[in-house]
């Protein structure tokens, strides 16, 4: 098929290539970032900073006596105690992690498939797409009555909230990816021959890849918040959880030891976040180019 | 409206044939025999494409051109089998792939992956593709970019990249669709002698489409005018310029002068109907 070129041409192509990857090296040069440590520095000085001004903020109403310090501990009483009860939340947080993940897999799986049949039917949009963003309203608590009649006081009663609280937001996060993917990359996978699932597997998910991804971040949220009301809600006897430590220590009136519970839960739900949901976000919009290089 | 339809089109996963699919007379890669389209129904029907004919020779280099609204974009999609004629048939022997204006990239795959892709859709073995893949990428003189991903190339690479993926799905007949449209002079002119270069080595048969009257005789062996709302075809012009042609030359400065003419003729007329 192929023709052979003359020598004549064979010299043009020589040439063409030469005047091609010269305009190649002056369009790609990129100018390098700053270095890591500066990096890590320039995000980690603001968050030092603000800690050390809550700690002021808090010592200065202990100081000022608005509640007896033992109603209102200054931070180190709470300190103490977050130390001193340390193995044993650090157990509670194990259980109630373990909770979370398992909840918020099975999540996973239910948001992801809802939503990619959501977003690719058309009657099922108008049937039950409306009622998804309703379920993602609605508060979690709300739940819990009818998850305890159903489930009796135990593990299956907060598993159902978690997966309730979850799975709406992941649905949610993956159809409005689908629905904002640029016409110009369905229309090159058709060209290219993706059909149905090839289609879904090589081209739909992967362009919805970054909003499906806040999905789970925003989904992972509101499966914790759930877990905690649970476990304040559904006490089962016998069993360490970050919920129960909480109810234990105010039946105990222990300021100190809720106070340092709940900076557990915090600290727990900053690290998932930051760590595992906001790496991949970072690195899923590097990918994509939705970095703007001028600004980073 | 409801005359006859033929569509023949060999489906994408099957191998090329070597011989044309029955049905298809004319032996010509590309038959539009009186091809109609209207988009919407009855009442707001929006005529695209008016009876327009036209054959694509084995081997030929047609640019399509027109101003705004003649249903550019419909005639590609309709060869390519993206959409189906209303009235007239469309006969297509040989393997289609289109290219694109913009980033059609899929932007989170390197450019090797994006090629890759196209392979993978034809269930090229996994063993096969890399080989295929560099080549594919060293016929577009991208060696050494492989792993950039389309956000870190220019619009010339990136659209070297497109030209890549559409050869890896190993198709006789390329589709263009305003394809340098977005791109600066300078990387055009290059990106012009680049197309020449694999039509003329691979035996491709190319239908391009372009508003660029220049680019379409620096380019073509036959320039296709077609009318706006509806598409028509209104003349043709036969290009005899020896190659390799060059843009800023006489010949071509002429020649896209007398047709710039006609087009001008053809956006007046809209002037006079409004």
């Amino acid at each position: 098929m192929a023709k052979k070129p003359d020598n004549g041409s064979g010299a043009r192509t020589q040439l063409l290539d030469r005047e091609l990857s010269g305009l190649d090296h002056l369009e790609t040069a990129l100018p390098s970032g700053p270095s890591r440590a500066s990096r890590i520095w320039a995000a980690a000085w603001p968050k030092l900073l603000a800690i050390a001004l809550v700690l002021i903020v808090w010592q200065l109403v202990v100081w000022s006596g608005w509640k007896p310090e033992y109603v209102l501990p200054g931070p180190r009483a709470v300190w103490d105690s977050f130390v001193e009860n340390f193995s044993t939340n650090m157990d509670a947080a194990w259980t109630t992690l373990q909770r979370g993940f398992k909840g918020f897999a099975f999540a996973l799986v239910i948001g992801t498939i809802v939503g990619a049949l959501v977003a690719r039917n058309r009657v099922l949009r108008s049937a039950i797409g409306s009622l998804i963003t309703g379920l993602q309203t609605m508060p979690s608590v709300a739940w819990f009555p009818l998850a305890i009649l159903l489930f009796q006081l135990g593990e299956g009663a907060i598993f159902f909230v978690v997966v309730l609280g979850a799975a709406p937001s992941i649905a949610n996060g993956l159809i409005s990816g689908i629905d904002h993917i640029q016409p110009i990359l369905l229309r090159a996978g058709r060209v290219l021959g993706a059909k149905r699932w090839r289609a879904f597997r090589y081209v739909i998910l992967p362009a919805a890849l970054p909003s499906f991804v806040a999905g789970l971040k925003q989904g992972w949220a509101f499966a914790w918040r759930s877990l905690l009301a649970g476990e304040l809600i559904v006490l089962i006897p016998g069993q360490f959880s970050l919920g129960q430590q909480l109810d234990a220590n105010r039946q105990l009136a222990d300021s100190a030891g809720v106070i340092s519970v709940m900076i557990v839960i915090l600290i727990i739900g900053i690290l998932v976040d930051a760590l595992l949901f906001g790496t991949a976000e970072r690195k899923i919009r590097r990918r994509y180019g939705l970095v703007d290089t001028a600004a980073a | 409206m409801t005359r006859p339809q033929a569509v023949e089109r060999p489906r994408v996963d099957e191998p090329a044939p070597d011989v044309p699919p029955p049905g298809v007379a004319s032996g010509a890669p590309i038959s539009l025999r009186a091809a109609s389209k209207v988009f919407g129904h009855a009442g707001d029907a929006v005529p695209a494409l008016d009876a327009v004919s036209l054959d694509v020779r084995s081997g030929e280099f047609v640019c399509l051109l027109g101003a705004s609204g003649c249903g550019k974009s419909t005639l590609l999609n309709l060869v390519a089998g993206l959409d189906a004629p209303t009235a007239g048939a469309v006969e297509v022997a040989g393997r289609t792939t289109l290219m694109f204006q913009e980033a059609a990239l899929f932007p989170w795959l390197t450019a090797q992956g994006n090629v890759e892709l196209a392979l993978k859709l034809q269930r090229v073995p996994k063993a096969k593709r890399r080989a295929r893949v560099a080549e594919l990428l060293r016929v577009v003189h991208l060696e050494g970019f492989e792993r950039k991903l389309p956000h870190e190339l220019s619009g010339g690479m990136r659209q070297r990249v497109q030209l890549a993926r559409a050869l890896a799905q190993g198709a006789d007949i390329l589709l263009m669709d305003e394809p340098f449209g977005a791109l600066d002079a300078m990387t055009r002119d290059l990106l012009h002698d680049e197309i020449e270069r694999l039509w003329r080595e691979q035996g491709l048969t190319i239908l391009f489409v372009t508003h660029n009257v220049r680019e379409a005789v620096r380019l073509g062996d036959r320039v296709v005018l077609l009318s706006s709302r509806p598409g028509r075809v209104v003349a043709e012009f036969p290009v005899d310029i020896p190659r390799p042609r060059r843009i800023e030359s006489h010949p071509v400065a002429d020649l896209a002068a007398t047709i710039t003419d006609e087009l001008r003729e053809e956006v007046r007329r809209h002037g006079e109907e409004a």
